[in-house]
């Protein structure tokens, strides 16, 4: 029996259309568009101005704080302007508009296909060269990775876990990383257990990857401490506390972080982006983006330079099929929808869906049955239809009580009702209210 | 690329799932019980189903359009489930009269009057057959004796219940020697089996019933905790009553065969609307369910206790939401 974590979990139609497609490299776009603030934290200060020429891999807005991240240029060529643009969120942010011009390189960045496997750094030195480099989580959270390195004074870490699961829908750009870049990866695990200082390091990846686990299983017994674990496909085994569960049996304290029970998660991107940062000296400024969509002419992984607005990759891969009525950045269960294709690739986009007028409509809502299947579903073990019928009520202090804050959005709920009620929506808006009332409640 | 997107929050995947294939799905679960009771009782189950199912959706569809004022739906198939249980549970020769009475006070008061689907805390079907089992209670004690199509519909040849026989005589004849009177023609645990009992109209064929059951657990319409723990608590309870003096009392088996436990418990008890959301109050309510009924059966003065014993665990079913949760994951960190 492959293991998996035990309570809740949905299936969605899996759609893996793009699996079996090698990573293709996107050709430079005209412009890119670089937010400073691509990672959670406090956003990255600009150290460039209109008119300066910069080169790829430079840094061009610097972290600000602990939990912040340094932005680089993902292209050569000249600052058009800082400006607030339109990313991801939907919002306005401050961003550095480049005209790219060549593709000049810094040239401390090795930017050969030479595989180099010696580790010679300590563990304080990868940590600081993850911070140096702008590497933050690429799964989705883009948490900065050398803030989750930091072991907190009076916690332990005893084993590594690399979040190979990609159990959204769609999505492949992981599969393909682990299929192509596999060397690299284990490279990067081993730098990650070091950074730690752990000896073991688990990585867990859904069984419908099967080529993938073949591949990564015969290498890794090359890497002392590396393990591969298949897992039944089911989601969202690649929420960071279902897959702590899954692998080592541990459950994370409700807001609680994985250190408390002694392990941190990284997703097999960031352990390649590492690979890249210590051994190449490449800061992150590219990453794999699935292209997909049912109606879509060719799905693709696309190796795209950060700041690539999404447009270029949706036409590299045939363009919109006349149908479109929904673009989604991640996956269909948890991705944002955008209003906009002038948006630019960040580090935190996993992939593009395009979902057909059909695929979007959302059917009619009807009266709650209580038929349960959103409590059984629940990886959480929280109760939807009360929390939704609370939000409705507004009655905040019930819901904080029967713990919304618990919930990470992942969308069975939603997914699952027979009666089409829009749970997580209700759910987000108890959460945004709740939020509010603890935080003034501490002030 | 100048397209106008739709922009909707996450998920944007949604299951095939609907309340309509739920409530179709126990349509076709309560087929086996259907055809086994034509069987039985020929046309006048038919007649007595057929009018049942009509009038609720009938009666569904006049209270929306008129009192309500809302565009009238009876597509979810809601009405269908509540018109087949309450047929289920009242006898084959009951007046077409009655049944079209019963169908109105189980849509009217037992559903519609607190908002319809979703809203209603107690069984509608169940509602329905108390109020007629209250009001005209020779009527809805009266069964015909089983002889499929020859099954008349006015005659006077009835038969009693196994359970009627049990509760007027416990106490005063030992039960093997009820059982082996050939007078009171007590049903085997064949008969009870396949059906060739008397009894209401959907309940005698326990075959049919527990196919039923696996169907709905296949499809994953409803979970097994609320049946298995009432039909478990009742084994339980009975075979200790049993086994302390079996003079006295049936045995378990007997307990499980018979009356309206197997439809009750199956189709009655996992009505969604009505029964607790958690697994572990789905769990508490099972043995409410079992409890009360035992004690009906064998102290309480009516032969059968398994609708009072839902109806009455139905008005603990919010009690029961607000204080058995679902495992959260996660223990929750002190002074966090």
């Amino acid at each position: 029996m492959l293991k998996t974590f035990p309570k809740g979990g949905v299936h969605p139609p899996e759609n893996k259309i793009s699996a079996g497609i090698p990573i293709e490299i996107l050709p430079l776009p005209g412009q890119v568009i670089i937010p400073v603030c691509q990672h959670l934290g406090a956003p990255a200060e600009p150290v460039v101005d209109k008119g300066d020429e910069v080169k790829a891999g430079q840094v061009i807005a610097h972290s600000k704080g602990f939990v912040s991240a340094n932005i680089h240029s993902s292209v050569s060529g000249k600052v058009l302007k800082i400006d607030k643009m339109l990313d991801a969120s939907g919002y306005k942010q401050t961003s550095i508009v480049i005209n790219v011009e060549g593709d000049e390189w810094l040239d401390s960045v090795d930017r050969s296909n030479k595989l180099i496997k010696d580790v010679s750094l300590t563990g304080e030195e990868i940590i600081k060269k993850c911070a140096e480099n702008g590497i933050v989580g690429m799964g989705g959270a883009t948490f900065p990775s050398h803030v989750k390195l930091s072991i907190p004074p009076g916690k332990k870490c005893d084993v590594l876990i690399i979040n190979g699961v990609e159990c959204e829908p769609y999505l492949t750009s992981d599969h393909r990383l682990m299929l192509e870049k596999t060397e690299e990866l284990l490279t990067g695990t081993t730098l990650l257990m070091k950074a730690l200082g752990v000896s073991r390091a688990l990585i867990g990846i859904e069984n419908n990857k099967k080529d993938a686990i073949k591949k990564l299983e015969s290498l890794a017994r090359e890497y002392e401490g590396i393990s591969i674990h298949p897992l039944k496909v089911k989601y969202p085994q690649g929420a960071e506390k279902q897959l702590i569960k899954a692998l080592i049996n541990r459950e994370v304290p409700s807001g609680g972080l994985p250190v408390d029970v002694g392990t941190v998660v990284h997703n097999v991107g960031t352990a390649y982006a590492v690979y890249e940062a210590i051994q190449k000296n490449k800061p992150l400024v590219e990453r794999v983006v699935t292209i997909s969509g049912k109606d879509m002419d060719k799905p693709l992984n696309l190796l795209t330079r950060i700041g690539t607005p999404l447009s270029k990759l949706i036409e590299h891969a045939g363009g919109l099929p006349d149908n479109t009525a929904k673009v989604v950045n991640g996956g269909p269960m948890m991705g944002k929808a955008l209003g906009s294709l002038e948006i630019p690739v960040t580090k935190g986009t996993s992939g593009i869906i395009i979902f057909s007028e059909e695929e979007s409509r959302r059917k009619e809502t009807g009266p709650c049955i209580r038929c349960t299947k959103c409590i059984s579903i629940c990886p959480m073990g929280l109760e939807p239809y009360l929390l939704m019928t609370l939000t409705e009520k507004e009655l905040y202090d019930r819901s904080e009580k029967e713990r919304i804050m618990d919930c990470m959005e992942c969308g069975s709920c939603s997914f699952t009702c027979p009666a089409n009620r829009p749970l997580l929506d209700y759910i987000r808006l108890g959460k945004a209210n709740v939020g509010r009332i603890i935080r003034e409640r501490k002030q | 690329m100048n397209k106008l997107l739709t922009v909707s929050p996450s998920p944007h995947e949604y299951s095939r799932e609907s309340t309509k294939k739920l409530m179709y799905g126990v349509v076709i679960a309560l087929v086996p019980a259907f055809l086994a009771t034509i069987w039985f009782f020929g046309w006048a189950a038919i007649i007595v189903t057929s009018v049942s199912v009509v009038s609720c959706i009938v009666f569904e569809f006049l209270i929306q359009k008129f009192i309500l004022r809302k565009k009238p739906d009876v597509s979810d198939g809601s009405a269908i489930v509540t018109g087949l249980l309450l047929a289920f549970c009242l006898p084959t020769n009951l007046h077409p009269g009655l049944v079209v009475l019963g169908a109105l006070v189980a849509i009217g008061i037992g559903k519609m009057t607190f908002g319809g689907l979703g809203n209603n805390p107690f069984n509608p079907a169940l509602v329905g057959r108390v109020f007629l089992f209250l009001s005209f209670p020779v009527q809805m004690t009266t069964w015909p004796v089983p002889k499929g199509f020859k099954t008349s519909f006015t005659d006077a040849i009835t038969g009693a219940t196994p359970l009627s026989v049990l509760n007027e005589n416990y106490d005063k004849i030992a039960i093997d020697k009820l059982m082996a009177d050939p007078e009171l023609a007590m049903p085997d645990y064949q008969q009870l089996f396949w059906g060739n009992t008397g009894g209401s109209l959907g309940e005698i064929a326990a075959f049919a019933l527990i196919l039923g059951l696996v169907y709905m657990l296949v499809r994953k319409i409803i979970t097994w905790h609320i049946p298995l723990t009432i039909l478990l608590t009742v084994t339980v309870f009975t075979g200790t009553l049993w086994l302390a003096n079996p003079a006295a009392n049936a045995d378990p088996l007997y307990h499980l065969m018979t009356g309206g436990l197997l439809l009750g418990a199956i189709f009655m008890a996992t009505d969604y609307v009505t029964s607790p959301m958690s697994r572990k109050g789905m769990i508490v309510y099972g043995i409410g369910i079992g409890i009360i009924t035992v004690l009906i059966r064998r102290f309480g003065a009516y032969p059968e206790g398994v609708q009072f014993a839902i109806l009455i665990m139905n008005a603990f079913t919010p009690l029961i939401n607000t204080y058995m949760k679902p495992s959260r994951f996660g223990e929750e960190i002190k002074n966090g």
